[in-house]
């Protein structure tokens, strides 16, 4: 668990962040948006004390982060970083190293970890261990740069703006998968982005910040059915709110019994997907497998009451 | 093998068989004397002059580097950037002070032999590094410095394993060029008794000799465009590897 306590940063007479207070429960994702200048990335940078705060405190598992010398609480935070941060000196095995070796692992545990991770991120070890990082793409990069943030195995993983170097059709890939790692895992992950689709379909819960003040840190859901201010509004988007609302269901749970027609939609597909198919097809109700067997259907007005504001 | 490699590798081999066996060449250096003036060098051993020659450059440079490089060390660390236009000033006095100047000064004290050419070498040595070592620290990737931090590297551990490796082949490239000057600039340490190939060209001036002047001049050009080329092909390995060539 992670507890921001009145944090404050001023940077010469600015006030950059302005007294913010949240709780992050563990094995959770907590996801903080604004736009640029919001403070995002400094309230970020505050708790593995890359920024120093200037009052408040930040409460790891209870314990205060001002008392543990900073280079000893970074090893054990995870960090990942926009445009990944590799050494590019080193080889992906040694980038993946790089905190074991500073906790004084031996080398065949090292080993042993960094093909774990490999194989986690669908990287084959043999492979990948002793290329260069500017032997690989985009997307393998950012891989990479998360596998190392999670060598020794943190139990906090803070990621600022982790996606915003790769192209849209990665970017939502490299996002399901950063959901996958986290389930199997259960990390704790604090992630910036200044993109509120990001912020919603990753975040349990959604920290809006601007102007260095925390608007509003609520579920997703909260979020949209109820904007805590009219930035918040703003952000989310008065015409995208019911498909924002559908984006966060899955269709296994609107399935209802009864005959339909036309190709099947998976249940683990999310409602806004089903619907889109639906209307393009112009079709009622579609057919749901799961595991390529065929659980029922979901209709058009399922899926519409669930696009209602929720009262 | 490409053709470079070839054409320096038969430079190597002709350098070597003149250090051992100057003789051989006589018939060629022989086209440039006069009077039946002796072709050749002999009153000393070519090879061992040679060898004193490099042993003088490499400890100048070595020194110069370690200095140099230690000072853009220091003044690039937060607390001390103040150091900066003194470190920058030495540097630049170092530079500018010709080395003929500082055999003259250094004889005094010194005495003749190796000390005075080594003193000047240093000194002549230490801008490029020091200038070449503030540029590589100075223009690391932030964000690869940034991540260093947040895995929370020591600020000795970002030093050695992250901001000196990646700075390695503009370094390199100041040694290299203090290190080329240093091998021409050797020379004149022989109108002090230093003992480097400047003897030969000395020789060569003091009987009017021409052969011995063309051969000091060339066996000295012949080392330092080796040598030039070896770190070059160094720095390209280091660059590549890293992704930068």
């Amino acid at each position: 668990m992670i507890e921001l306590q009145s944090l404050t940063k001023i940077y010469d007479g600015v006030t950059v962040v302005d007294d913010v207070s949240l709780t992050i429960n563990s094995g959770e994702i907590a996801t903080i948006v604004g736009t640029s200048g919001s403070g995002k990335t400094t309230l970020l940078r505050m708790i593995n004390r890359l920024v120093q705060p200037s009052s408040g405190r930040i409460l790891i598992d209870g314990e205060e982060t001002s008392s543990i010398p900073a280079y000893e609480l970074r090893r054990r935070i995870g960090y990942a970083i926009q445009g990944h941060g590799l050494f590019p000196h080193r080889s992906v095995g040694r980038n993946i190293g790089t905190v074991p070796r500073l906790l004084g692992w031996k080398q065949a545990r090292i080993a042993a970890r960094v093909d774990e991770l490999l194989d986690l991120f669908g990287l084959e070890p043999g492979e990948f261990r002793d290329r260069m990082p500017h032997e690989l793409s985009g997307g393998q990069q950012q891989r990479v740069g998360v596998a190392r943030a999670l060598a020794a195995g943190p139990n906090i993983l803070l990621m600022d703006e982790p996606f915003g170097a790769l192209d849209p059709i990665i970017r939502a890939k490299a996002q399901d998968d950063l959901l996958a790692i986290q389930r199997r895992i259960g990390t704790t992950i604090v992630l910036v982005t200044h993109d509120m689709n990001e912020a919603i379909s990753l975040g349990h819960n959604i920290a809006v910040m601007d102007q260095g003040r925390l608007l509003q840190f609520a579920p997703p859901a909260d979020i949209i059915a109820r904007p805590g201010t009219p930035f918040v509004e703003a952000l989310i988007g008065s015409e995208d709110r019911p498909f924002r609302m559908l984006a966060l269901q899955r269709v296994r749970d609107l399935i209802e019994k009864g005959p339909a027609s036309g190709p099947a939609i998976d249940a683990w597909a999310n409602a806004r997907a089903a619907y889109a198919e639906l209307l393009w097809s112009g079709r009622e109700a579609a057919p749901v497998q799961e595991g390529g067997a065929p659980v029922g259907r979901i209709t058009r007005a399922a899926l519409q009451s669930q696009a209602e504001k929720p009262v | 093998m490409s053709m470079a490699i070839l054409i320096r590798l038969a430079m190597l081999a002709l350098l070597a068989v003149f250090l051992v066996q100057p003789e051989v060449f006589a018939p060629f250096f022989a086209l440039f004397t006069t009077r039946g003036a002796p072709p050749i060098y002999v009153q000393s051993d070519l090879l061992s002059l040679a060898l004193n020659h490099m042993a003088i450059v490499v400890t100048a440079v070595l020194g110069a580097t370690v200095i140099a490089v230690g000072l853009a060390v220091l003044v690039t660390r937060p607390n001390w950037s103040e150091f900066l236009p003194l470190s920058r000033a030495l540097a630049n006095i170092g530079q500018t002070f010709p080395p003929i100047a500082v055999l003259a000064l250094a004889v005094p004290a010194m005495g003749f032999g190796n000390g005075p050419t080594l003193v000047a070498l240093f000194l002549y040595g230490l801008l490029p590094i020091f200038e070449n070592t503030m540029t590589g620290l100075s223009n690391l990737p932030p964000t690869v410095q940034e991540a260093a931090r947040g895995m929370g590297m020591s600020d000795r551990q970002r030093l050695w394993q992250v901001e000196l490796p990646l700075a390695m082949p503009v370094i390199l490239g100041g040694v290299r060029l203090s290190t080329v000057i240093a091998i021409s600039t050797a020379t004149i340490g022989s109108t002090v008794a230093a003992r480097t190939l400047g003897e030969v060209i000395i020789a060569g001036l003091l009987s009017n000799n021409i052969a011995f002047i063309l051969q000091g001049g060339l066996v000295v050009g012949a080392i330092a465009v080796l040598v030039h080329d070896g770190f070059v092909a160094l720095e390209r390995r280091m660059s590549r590897r890293a992704g930068q060539g």
